[in-house]
């Protein structure tokens, strides 16, 4: 089936007049930098023993990216809002709870995500599902194989990219938005992702793969060369 | 490996969670396939994007309702 789209794929030793990319070993998709900062687990302890203003003090580190994530998930401000409130109250409520098996921020995550899921099947009983098989492959198919402008960056204003980026998330399918947002945006590994969702590994991995290449096709519609003439 | 295989892989591979195998194989289709390693590439890129973008700030109406109903949930508790 790749046949057609991939005429031009030139076997062992036969090259067209396009520079190769080179070919590096992928670096796994890196786990949080910019989310943990070193103070964190000190800040959490001493909330954990009472110390309201400390716990005061992680609700305002996180609660702009925690209100990403549940606008991300419900897709609408007003859950958005309350998904994000209760996710904080639950969270003080439950501090005695934590015991650091995890990142705080990835434990504070996956209680956002909740509330957020708990709003969304509300708005939409039935319309989708995280772990149901997705049939056969042919939505895999690339479309949209242009180069790239060397700085696609370049382009655009930062938050020029962040509208796209943000765009593109909302009109994702429910499921694909959901672990996309999860894996991609939060940076919880692929395991995280299914434990915080309550699905398989293969059910975030078939999703996560569908959402990404959707994402490369809508970036490559901006980023190609020449795509602002 | 054909391409359909690599697109089928592309997302564990960008992970690092391929068995070595599957992942030598996969390297092999790449140094002969300038498209897979574009796709590869740009995949790569746009994760990164999506994992640089940036949060809007929440509103001060919104924050300060946050920050009001935790010092209530606070005060009740500490009652
Ligand atoms: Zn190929």
């Amino acid at each position: 089936m790749f046949g057609v789209i991939f005429a031009r794929e030139t076997g062992f030793g036969v090259m067209v007049g396009r520079a190769l990319y080179p070919v590096s070993a992928p670096k796994p998709h890196a786990l949080p930098s910019t989310v943990v900062r070193d103070d964190e687990p000190l800040l959490v302890d001493s909330a954990r023993s009472g110390n309201t203003s400390a716990f005061e003090e992680l609700v305002a580190r996180y609660e702009d990216k925690i209100f990403r994530l549940t606008s991300n998930i419900t897709g609408n401000r007003e859950d958005a809002e309350d998904a994000m409130q209760d996710a904080f109250l639950k969270a003080y409520a439950h501090l005695k709870d934590f015991h650091g098996e995890s990142r705080f921020y990835t434990w504070l995550v996956r209680i956002a995500a909740n509330e957020a899921l708990m709003r969304l099947r509300k708005r939409r009983p039935n319309h989708f599902s995280l772990d149901q098989p997705i049939e056969g492959d042919s939505d895999l198919m690339p479309r949209e194989l242009e180069e790239w402008s060397p700085n696609p960056e370049q382009l655009y204003a930062k938050s020029e990219i962040d509208n796209i980026v943000s765009a593109f998330v909302s009109q994702l399918e429910d499921d694909y938005r959901i672990v996309l947002v999860l894996r991609d945006v939060e940076e919880l590994s692929t395991q995280e992702t299914a434990n915080a969702l309550g699905i398989s590994l293969s059910a975030v991995k078939s999703r996560l793969l569908r959402a990404r290449l959707k994402l490369r096709e809508k970036l490559s519609r901006h980023f190609r060369q020449g795509a602002l003439n | 490996m054909n391409c359909k295989g690599v697109i089928r892989e592309i997302s564990n591979y960008i992970d690092g969670d391929l068995d070595p195998v599957v992942k030598q194989e996969l390297e092999r289709h790449l140094e002969h396939c300038e498209d897979c390693t574009m796709i590869v590439d740009q995949t790569r890129k746009s994760i990164k994007v999506l994992c640089d973008s940036r949060p809007v700030s929440l509103s001060a109406e919104v924050r300060a309702r946050l920050h009001a109903a935790l010092r209530r949930k606070i005060d009740h508790n500490a009652s």
